[in-house]
């Protein structure tokens, strides 16, 4: 790791494509909060719900769920020798859920009144107020698991040791957090059985939401270390680099071991529905293409690397599942949504709405950089070697 | 040709059959896929044997 203050130029091609989208970005911002939705996105009453609750929240939360899988796997499964992992599990899971609510106050619009289901006028029986409440309460709790690392920064050892101490509550708090509104997400698409295509409609949709959340956080934490590795290596101890690639192949072995379930449980949701006959129609090869692409060959694909200990391929087939997770999101919440709305009146993205989207995740990335760039994510701080 | 169904009952007898059979060759597909998957470690602990 080094230990010294690198004095290189903020003008490298990374920082001027994150200023431009930036830029952008900040002016759409205005126009969205100064014109409203009609000013910068495609939304109707048709879809209400679309690329900003189908990528920056669906995905989103579904891509941060590494953090839940991480933690619970070293401090409640007892894999310590992983525990390196941890950091920038959590420090992506928060910065994920944080950059959530931000994105949905584009949706929702008026920030200040995010917080009226929670405390001024909740609706117990809704899907969406237990998601809003789970979201509120997890970000709490990840929020309190990164504190460490910032605190160790601060070099505030007392508050740093009291957080510490409460790690195992919170990780299981943040289990129980996770299960519930991963699969609430799914959950949400119950209520719309005559809009979502039979193929991707089934009672089971809460079920696969969670199960293939389990697939993208462990396939996200590869994903995330494999660019670590190649923009923060020099902020990495050896503990983190010579634990690294077990680390990846266990994740492997564990994805490909979820994957094969998820295969499963959505070749029973079509059963149970008896939805065989839609798989001859142009949707139904849509849907062959996402369970054939997108879980079937990364279960493969990672089962091979795992086994052969093939780090390349572990890594691209982590690149190849989250992508899977993308295209499963944008199938529910908008290619199968609205399916049979005649093409004129189906949904389909403003280049605002995806710049806005993209802003946001170049958002995620810089602050994820600055952290981790200064924070101990990748290495232990000197005070606490002893602890591991 | 698709299969006509007259009475609820008749779907789910084939539906949930039709699951039980799929369930009944998942758990088999694990225990394959668990094989397959430590084959080489348990290779490797032989060898160091």
């Amino acid at each position: 790791m080094s230990t010294e203050t690198n004095k290189t130029s903020l003008i490298t091609p990374f920082n001027v494509i994150a200023f431009v989208i930036c830029s952008v970005g900040l002016y759409l911002t205005v126009l969205r909060f100064t014109g409203g939705l009609a000013a910068v996105s495609n939304l109707t009453d048709y879809n209400p719900w679309g690329l900003w609750i189908g990528f920056d929240l669906l995905c989103g939360v579904a891509l941060a769920a590494g953090g839940y899988v991480t933690s619970s796997a070293v401090y409640l499964f007892g894999l310590k020798k992983y525990h390196g992992a941890v950091r920038p599990a959590i420090l992506t899971a928060f910065l994920g859920y944080a950059f959530v609510v931000i994105a949905l106050h584009y949706d929702v619009g008026r920030p200040w009144r995010l917080v009226y289901p929670l405390f001024w006028q909740q609706g117990p029986t809704s899907v969406l107020f237990e998601i809003g409440l789970c979201v509120f309460l997890y970000l709490s709790v990840l929020f309190l698991e990164f504190c460490p690392a910032a605190l160790e920064w601060l070099g505030l050892k007392k508050l740093r040791n009291l957080l510490h101490s409460a790690t195992i509550a919170l990780t299981i708090m943040g289990v129980v957090l996770s299960t519930m509104h991963q699969s609430s997400l799914g959950a949400l698409y119950l209520m719309a059985p005559s809009k979502l295509h039979p193929l991707w409609y089934s009672g089971y949709l809460p079920v696969f939401f969670f199960v293939s959340s389990a697939v993208a956080g462990l396939s996200m934490v590869i994903f995330e270390g494999t660019l670590s590795h190649r923009w923060l290596h020099h902020k990495m101890d050896n503990h983190y680099l010579n634990e690294h690639d077990n680390f990846v192949f266990s994740f492997a072995r564990a994805a490909s071991w979820v994957l094969l379930g998820y295969f499963f449980i959505k070749v029973f949701g079509i059963a149970a529905d008896n939805n065989w006959k839609y798989l001859g129609t142009p949707m139904g090869s849509w849907f062959l293409v996402e369970m054939g692409v997108f879980v079937a060959l990364p279960c493969l694909l990672y089962a091979i690397g795992a086994r052969e200990r093939n780090l390349a391929l572990c890594k691209w087939t982590a690149a190849l599942a989250v992508l899977g997770i993308v295209v499963n999101r944008f199938n529910v919440s908008m290619v199968a949504f609205n399916w049979q709305l005649p093409a004129a009146e189906r949904y389909f993205p403003s280049w605002h709405e995806v710049w806005i989207s993209i802003f946001i995740v170049t958002l995620l990335v810089l602050t994820f950089r600055f952290i981790s760039t200064r924070m101990p994510i990748f290495y232990t701080h000197p005070d606490y070697q002893d602890e591991h | 040709m698709e299969h006509a169904f007259f009475t609820l009952q008749d779907f789910l007898t084939h539906t949930k059959g039709s699951v039980y059979i799929l369930m009944g060759l998942a758990l088999a597909g694990f225990v394959g896929w668990w094989r397959f998957l430590v084959a080489r470690d348990e290779e490797n602990h032989k060898n160091v044997r």
